[in-house]
């Protein structure tokens, strides 16, 4: 009942934007696409920043907008997150983060200056000014000045795409951290498929002003007829927990979510709970398939799949296999004289090898 | 030689006539330059010029109509006269009305250029944070505008200080009245009290020197920079 449902139709001079559909009231929703797929767009439009007649929004259960009213951008309890920090350069670092919090009613305040400062790591410089920050530092307070307004529903407009890769490196784990700390739901747009793996639940993808598809990550990112899964870099994102730590070998091991046989993952040792919540990356070129289990072999995951289907990608030698494993898909890049010599066909049983993954919290 | 307390009467008048000249531009320029820098009305080439127009118009011509208009026989005249006012023209009042327009362009278009500077990313930035319209315009729109509206302040007042055209034709001449420095120095002149004008000429120079100066001083100071 949570969700955020829209329907909105932009005509400008060299661009349309026409989407009809609703995404989830809770967890990270990436809007994915290429630059002037209108996902910008979107995020303005339901932030109220752009005024689209005949548009329709409703955000749990409450509209926002429709026909007879539209209700402003400042009456709206969402917090924003330019690509730009966007901080005000006349106010000190507290009063920018104070500007929004002292606008909200006492009562609806849900966070604290203190808390979000030590979250996002910016107690040390709130009497400083913003032109006095760096790039990162500045994002880290735009973030942090939006949370402040205990919003019902945050949107971030590439907020980490004018940002160098150590700044970068540097915010992710707090989003991260949001991410898994609180409830609030996020509208994230980002034309980065790194960012979009790393933090996003459910995707909806653009094009061209369109909506191609949307829905959960995993099933997004290795659907045959979406070009993600066509993509150099292909992946699939499986949903685990942490399972044990082996200290001697310095590894952890991952349950994936969903599957029956309890099918466990290896990755590099990790410092968090048991029964942690984790996603696992597998790039579908670290994949390889095997007919049989293999004894002797340095690959420490290899696991029970079902072939779902086989599909040209990129290069014209190699091919693109989907695998079933428990209920999630990984993909996996294989040659085309590969898959003629094990003869993959749909369901098959085989066993899929992955060399390397990459395990995010 | 006339006696000092009449050209100090005249200063006074002088600065009496920035001040209120100033002070009324400012309410009147700011709410103009905003729709100036915001609108995307039809209108707004047709009044940009319309506000522009004293800055090339020989202040002679704008007197001239001013004094039409004002007489008694004018549309604006007619409006004082019904109300119990009387006529503008050969008054202080008169003069406040002709300075106002003729200094005009020299508040709005400092103020409209700063607010047009800022583009729209800060006031959208406050309005994701809730603040109202007005909210914004006071504490984002404003501040931040701060140097062009300082400059518009000193610009109006100095050129309030060193308007002459207007003021002969309309103000005329009247000591402790209507007359006002620069007119003073032309009266000077041509009765050759030459050391009375250098006095008022080389006063006007230091002044304007001074608040130059101080307006530098003020823009340097504030303590945050431009992003």
């Amino acid at each position: 009942m949570s969700d955020i449902r829209f329907r909105f139709n932009v005509a400008r001079d060299q661009f349309r934007l026409e989407v009809d559909s609703h995404l989830p009231g809770q967890g990270i929703s990436a809007l994915f696409g290429a630059s002037g797929s209108g996902k910008t767009t979107l995020l303005r439009c339901i932030a109220g920043l752009e005024r689209t007649p005949g548009g329709h929004l409703e955000v749990a259960g409450e509209v926002w907008q429709d026909a007879n009213h539209f209700v402003p951008t400042h009456q709206r309890p969402i917090g924003y997150v330019f690509q730009e920090a966007s901080l005000f350069p006349h106010l000190s670092i507290r009063r920018n983060l104070e500007y929004g919090w002292k606008r909200v009613p006492a009562r609806q305040r849900r966070v604290q200056l203190n808390e979000v400062s030590d979250l996002l790591g910016i107690g040390p410089f709130l009497d400083r000014y913003p032109a006095q920050l760096s790039g990162g530092q500045r994002q880290r307070v735009a973030i942090a000045r939006a949370l402040l307004t205990s919003p019902q529903l945050l949107l971030m407009d590439e907020p980490l795409s004018g940002l160098d890769v150590p700044s970068k490196q540097d915010i992710l784990p707090y989003l991260e951290r949001l991410h898994e700390d609180s409830n609030l739901p996020i509208l994230y747009v980002s034309h980065s498929p790194d960012e979009v793996v790393r933090l996003a639940d459910h995707l909806l993808l653009l094009e061209q002003g369109r909506m191609l598809a949307q829905g959960d990550i995993n099933d997004l990112l290795t659907r045959s007829d979406l070009p993600l899964a066509r993509l150099d870099e292909a992946c699939a994102v499986l949903h685990g927990e942490l399972a044990a730590h082996d200290e001697q070998y310095q590894v952890s091991y991952v349950n994936i979510t969903g599957s029956s046989l309890q099918q466990k993952l290896l990755v590099p040792h990790q410092p968090l709970p048991i029964g942690h919540p984790v996603r696992v990356r597998v790039l579908a070129r670290d994949v390889s398939l095997a007919w049989q289990m293999q004894e002797h072999t340095s690959i420490s995951n290899i696991l029970p799949a079902r072939v779902v289907e086989c599909f040209p990608c990129h290069s014209p030698h190699q091919t693109m296999v989907k695998l079933d494993i428990g209920g999630q898909y990984i993909l996996a890049k294989i040659t085309r004289r590969s898959e003629a010599l094990l003869n993959v066909d749909k369901d098959q049983l085989l066993y899929a090898q992955v060399k390397s993954v990459a395990l995010m919290r | 030689m006339e006696p000092p307390s009449v050209d100090s009467t005249t200063i006074w008048i002088t600065l009496k006539l920035a001040f209120y000249t100033t002070v009324i531009l400012l309410l009147v320029a700011t709410p103009l330059a905003w729709w100036l820098a915001t609108t995307r009305n039809r209108l707004k080439p047709a009044l940009s010029a319309l506000v522009a127009m004293p800055l090339v118009l020989p202040p002679t011509v704008l007197g001239f109509y001013l004094l039409i208009l004002m007489g008694p026989q004018g549309a604006v005249g007619q409006i004082t006269q019904a109300l119990g006012l009387g006529l503008l023209p050969f008054t202080f009042p008169g003069l406040v009305v002709a300075s106002v327009i003729y200094s005009l362009p020299f508040a709005v278009q400092p103020i409209q250029g700063a607010f047009e500077q800022l583009g729209r990313r800060p006031l959208e930035a406050a309005a994701t944070l809730r603040a109202s319209p007005l909210d914004r315009f006071f504490t984002i729109v404003l501040p931040l505008a701060r140097p062009g509206i300082l400059s518009a302040t000193v610009l109006t007042f100095a050129h309030t200080v060193g308007e002459f055209g207007v003021v002969l034709m309309l103000g005329g001449n009247i000591s402790g009245e209507t007359r006002v420095l620069s007119v003073a120095i032309y009266d000077h002149v041509e009765t050759l009290e030459y050391q009375q004008a250098h006095l008022l000429s080389a006063g006007l120079i230091l002044f304007s020197f001074v608040v130059l100066l101080l307006l530098q001083r003020f823009n340097g100071k504030r303590r945050w920079q431009p992003l």
